[in-house]
């Protein structure tokens, strides 16, 4: 178990919402840690739409996902925010001091006074493949990430589809593998021009299989997979198989937040539209993932939740201190903080 | 102008469309379980749809963006396309399409 860090607030999501919340808050001196379960800033702007423009985003006619991202985090900079990338929040809890004990997946415990919940659609997972009863075999046949290359040696492993993950796995299993066959809807891949040269050449030397078709039924019994059904154009056909992993890129899912006893509305977290609180004092949600009559998902509302927020987090932080309402064009206060001065 | 949307359990939907709309957001504004998590930005496949026969020559060819990001989807076949990348006009007054499997709000991700 790590130890204890302590925080005046808990960011779950490093998205552009979550960015700015450390700056909205950061101009009140409160300090951040940000946790995000992908293994860097930006959320949906940089794992969906990099290279996407966006445009409408205040006195930023045109801008892309990833400018962004790297602008919110060169403004946020001088707040010096901690990230802790590649783990899930998965627990909080009210300690009696009213603040909170945040636990994550990767053994992490903060101590928070604050937490905002700012994780967009949720947290980024694997898509689950809609074949009958696939949720039988997983963690036992079905995997969507190789954690340990030992669990696949010997085995008759079947890698589904056409991108980086499924290339690069498919060349470094097939070294421990008993076989190793590759499946994709089509003889064209979109992963590294490099990989798929090497993939060629085991595939052309018998080293691998390679099949065109799409995974329509799984084989097994008590979890332990034993064949897939492939189909495709030429009909379908069975192959034996003990290990399946299919890669078709990440979905996004609430996850753990939704047993954490807040108020939800459809999967989305409810809140006020002065403070942007959910149903626990203390705990705020900001972004697309919260819900109130009117609210529209777009980034600027998100920023916007943010500002409201962080005036409500500074009386929880100091109660004893009074906000003075400043600007950061004026105030040589803020531009000091902001290293501007 | 019309759409008919089949949604993933088979009910068959005639929804009212304007022009110039992305087929996805005519489907998401009426309310049916459609993910289109990335908002049309041809970034997730998950606004799959299949397209009724009749009406895959009216379309405009996918571009190659459009095909790979099919690679994502599931029960891809020859009338496979992203709802995001169709674009409500005339022609496709009447349009067919199958809401495909995988583009359910709560059932993708494992």
């Amino acid at each position: 178990m790590n130890s204890e860090i302590e925080t005046d607030v808990l960011i779950i999501g490093a998205g552009p919402v979550g960015l700015f919340a450390v700056f909205e808050l950061g101009l009140l001196d409160l300090k951040c840690h940000v946790v995000d379960i992908l293994d860097r800033a930006g959320g949906q702007c940089t794992e969906l739409y990099p290279e996407k423009p966006i445009y409408d985003i205040p006195g930023l006619p045109e801008v892309t996902g990833q400018q962004l991202v790297s602008n919110l985090l060169k403004q946020i900079a001088p707040f010096d925010p901690q990230f802790h990338f590649g783990r899930i929040v998965s627990g909080v809890s009210r300690k009696p001091d009213g603040s909170f004990a945040v636990t994550t997946d990767a053994g992490d415990r903060f101590a928070a006074k604050v937490v905002v919940i700012a994780a967009g659609g949720g947290s980024f997972q694997p898509k689950r493949p809609p074949i009958p009863g696939i949720e039988e075999y997983e963690g036992g046949s079905v995997f969507y990430a190789v954690r340990q290359i030992e669990a696949f040696r010997d085995e008759d492993v079947i890698v589904v589809g056409g991108g980086d993950s499924a290339l690069d796995w498919t060349l470094n299993l097939h070294k421990v593998a008993r076989s190793v066959t590759l499946v994709h809807r089509r003889p064209e891949f979109r992963a590294a021009p490099d990989s798929v040269n090497q993939m060629t050449a085991l595939r052309e030397t018998g080293k691998i299989g390679f099949e065109v078709g799409q995974v329509s039924a799984l084989t097994g019994r008590n979890g332990e997979l034993t064949a897939v059904t492939i189909k495709s154009d030429e009909g379908e056909k069975t192959i034996a198989a003990t290990r399946l992993l299919p890669f078709f890129g990440l979905t996004m899912k609430l996850g753990p937040v939704a047993q954490w006893g807040l108020n939800l509305e459809r999967n989305l977290i409810a809140v006020d539209t002065e403070k942007f609180q959910t149903s626990e004092n203390g705990i705020f949600a900001i972004g697309d993932i919260n819900a109130y009559p009117g609210k529209l998902k777009l980034i600027l509302s998100g920023f916007h939740e943010a500002a409201l927020m962080a005036q409500e987090a500074k009386r929880i932080v100091d109660p004893d201190q009074r906000v003075i309402f400043q600007y950061t064009t004026s105030s040589t206060a803020l531009q000091k903080k902001l290293k501007a001065a | 102008m019309h759409i008919n949307v089949t949604d993933q359990k088979g009910k068959r939907h005639r929804l009212e469309a304007l022009p110039g709309f992305r087929v996805m957001e005519i489907i998401r504004d009426w309310g049916l379980d459609i993910k289109a998590e990335c908002g049309g930005a041809c970034a997730c496949a998950t606004c799959h749809v299949h397209v009724g026969e009749q009406w895959t020559g009216s379309l405009i060819a996918p571009l190659e963006e459009e095909i790979d990001r099919l690679d994502e989807a599931f029960d891809v076949t020859a009338d496979s396309r992203l709802s995001c990348q169709l674009i409500m006009s005339e022609e496709l007054d009447g349009l067919e399409v199958t809401l495909a499997p995988g583009t359910e709000k709560d059932r993708a991700a494992a």
